[in-house]
């Protein structure tokens, strides 16, 4: 049903409605943004909005004094995109007043996120938000609302686990180092395989405070350019006797048909290290480390299904936790929608 | 007032607030996130029952005349006591972990068992110390010992969880709250230290008046106590010299600290001169 009276909307796409290549087209860039902007601030009626841009939703916040406004809403979005009217429907989303309050909560909290419980999100918010106070694009009814988001979702990841455990394999793979070293600033970290799994695996480490990074790699020069890029140092494969004593973590990725590290490698170099644990991560197809090596004392072997299925199991307990997630987010609406239906009836 | 305040109804409260804590620990553990605020709840608990236990063996303390270790009731007591005092020293390095509620666990079973086994508190050494403070404190300091190895079993056993859990790739539940094996690793060497320079340290006191006094010491209980230290140092300087290292280390630890608290029993029972505790007497 179309409200009649002042008020709060959000208009927008996201993963949910749209596929990547509607996203890509919606997606804003600086121009198109302030484009938009400049569009909303010319419809009579708009009083106040927020533009929320990242690479899985592009969504408009704001408070419509007459609700007439709100099917220019969309006209306004297709010609800021170039996409033809016909294309945007079922495509961008329009939420009114309570459900709109709903949809925010869940936005921020990490409830509506591909993968739920990331925690960019809020940062993504808060930003969008930020800039649009600063140009003065916000009043007092989204201000309320954003601040009381803000809060959900803090209480949300504080009170619930959608946020436990990691979902992708290199944060997997640092969360277990994570459990075998504790802190990883001391740890030393050798990537075996130059390419981008390796790359991405060693900045997944780098994030966490590893600062001891070594890249390995049957080519000196492709080391040498992917340690360049993680401000590691480069060695070449026939070293990996030597590096696997000194090394910590081993992340081993490269295309070799064979195994790289073999048990009997890796219980020579355990001999030399003597009381340190070994985290061993295979991340090649066909597996570059030979599954025996996991029988060794203080050895930690993990190869790519293991990383998977850790990660499939986070995700599904982040699924199982998002319910407590909407409780919170249904109780914290119907406590603000209130207070936002009042502010919007005030007269402007 | 003074009546229902006796020795063993303090001991009884601080065995059940460990009993408390521990089970208010297992209750949140259920849960993938602690509630808030259970970490001050877990410690208040384990403060209050160390308190209510000191407590407890100071007032038996004082009807005994002085150090509260003259049979196996008062001695496991002490290890439960021992074992509380250094978790609120090195609990608070392990950052949300388990420790507490293995502590809690391990000074309530000690604690409760001591407590339901009337046996143990029947008869106590009388002037087992010769009102001697030395000897006084060579035995605080050896049972004191004991509650470190005790903590250092609790640690071993988490640092064997977490290896299990990680060999075996099942990392939630119970395990997600775990030290990381490096830190397990770590205090697990720091605490053996402490307890074999505890134990030294109690046994060179002990040496001193024994050799002056050589039938003091019944041949059992010094054969028991001088193999449990020498097997202590034994396994510190395997640790020390990486020869002895990881889950075996940590088996070694645990096992050691099952056969150091069987031992308890001939030590205590080689004792002369017990006498038989009536309520009055207590």
């Amino acid at each position: 049903m179309e409200p009649t009276a002042p008020v709060l909307f959000i208009l927008g796409a996201s993963h949910h409605t749209a596929p990547l290549a509607v996203r890509e087209r919606l997606a804003l860039d600086e121009t198109r943004a302030a484009g938009l902007a400049e569009q909303l601030r010319a419809l009579p009626g708009v009083t106040e909005f927020t533009l929320l841009n990242t690479c899985n939703r592009v969504e408009i916040y704001g408070v419509a004094r007459r609700p007439d406004t709100l099917p220019a809403l969309r006209a306004v979005v297709a010609q800021t995109t170039g996409c033809a009217p016909a294309e945007l429907e079922g495509v961008l989303r329009l939420r009114h007043n309570h459900e709109a309050i709903a949809h925010l909560f869940s936005v921020a909290s990490g409830l509506d996120s591909q993968v739920v419980g990331e925690t960019e999100i809020l940062g993504q918010v808060k930003a969008a938000y930020d800039a649009a106070l600063a140009r003065q694009w916000t009043g007092p009814v989204l201000n309320r609302v954003f601040q009381k988001t803000f809060q959900a979702a803090k209480h949300i990841r504080t009170h619930t686990g959608i946020g436990a455990g990691q979902v992708s394999t290199a944060t997997v793979a640092v969360d277990l180092a994570g459990r075998i070293f504790g802190e990883l600033d001391t740890s030393k970290v050798l990537v075996v395989g130059a390419g981008d799994i390796g790359l991405k695996t060693a900045q997944a480490f780098q994030s966490r405070g590893a600062t001891s990074i070594t890249v390995a790699s049957r080519t000196l020069s492709n080391a040498e350019a992917t340690a360049a890029q993680t401000g590691g140092w480069a060695a070449s494969l026939a070293e990996l006797p030597e590096l696997l004593t000194a090394a910590d973590i081993v992340a081993s990725s490269t295309s070799a048909p064979g195994f790289v590290l073999t048990a009997e490698l890796v219980a020579a170099a355990m001999k030399r290290r003597a009381a340190r644990p070994l985290f061993l991560i295979d991340l090649a197809l066909p597996r570059d480390i030979d599954p025996a090596a996991a029988a060794l004392a203080n050895v930690f072997l993990y190869n790519l299904d293991d990383l998977a299925t850790i990660a499939e199991g986070n995700l599904a307990q982040r699924e199982a936790e998002a319910a407590k997630g909407r409780v919170i987010v249904a109780e914290r609406t119907a406590a603000l929608w209130p207070q936002v239906a009042h502010s919007l009836n005030r007269p402007a | 007032m003074s009546s229902l305040l006796t020795d063993r109804a303090l001991l009884w409260l601080g065995a059940l607030l460990y009993l408390a804590g521990f089970l208010t620990g297992l209750v949140a553990l259920t849960r993938r996130t602690a509630p808030a605020g259970l970490r001050t709840i877990l410690n208040t608990l384990l403060v209050g029952g160390w308190g209510f236990q000191m407590a407890g063996l100071y007032v038996r303390g004082l009807a005994v005349g002085g150090c509260p270790l003259g049979n196996t009731f008062e001695i496991v007591q002490f290890v439960a006591w021992s074992a509380m005092v250094l978790y609120f020293f090195v609990g608070t390095t392990f950052r949300g972990s388990l420790l507490g509620l293995f502590t809690a666990g391990y000074a309530a079973s000690l604690a409760l068992v001591s407590l339901l086994v009337p046996a143990w508190d029947l008869t106590r050494g009388q002037k087992i110390f010769g009102n001697n403070p030395w000897i006084e404190l060579h035995a605080a300091l050896a049972v004191f010992s004991y509650g470190v190895f005790g903590l250092l079993a609790l640690t071993a056993l988490m640092h064997l969880l977490q290896n299990w859990s990680l060999k075996h790739k099942r990392l939630n539940g119970l395990f997600w709250f775990l030290p990381s094996v490096v830190q397990l690793d770590q205090i697990n060497f720091r605490l053996l230290m402490l307890g074999v320079l505890l134990l030294t340290f109690s046994l060179g006191v002990g040496a001193l008046w024994w050799v002056r006094d050589t039938a003091s010491v019944d041949y059992p209980k010094l054969f028991v106590t001088l193999g449990v230290w020498s097997v202590y140092l034994v396994v510190w300087l395997l640790r020390w010299r990486a020869k002895l290292v990881s889950v075996r280390f940590a088996w070694v630890c645990l096992v050691m600290f099952i056969i150091a608290l069987l031992s308890l029993g001939p030590v205590n029972s080689s004792r002369h001169h017990e006498v038989v505790l009536t309520p009055g007497s207590r």
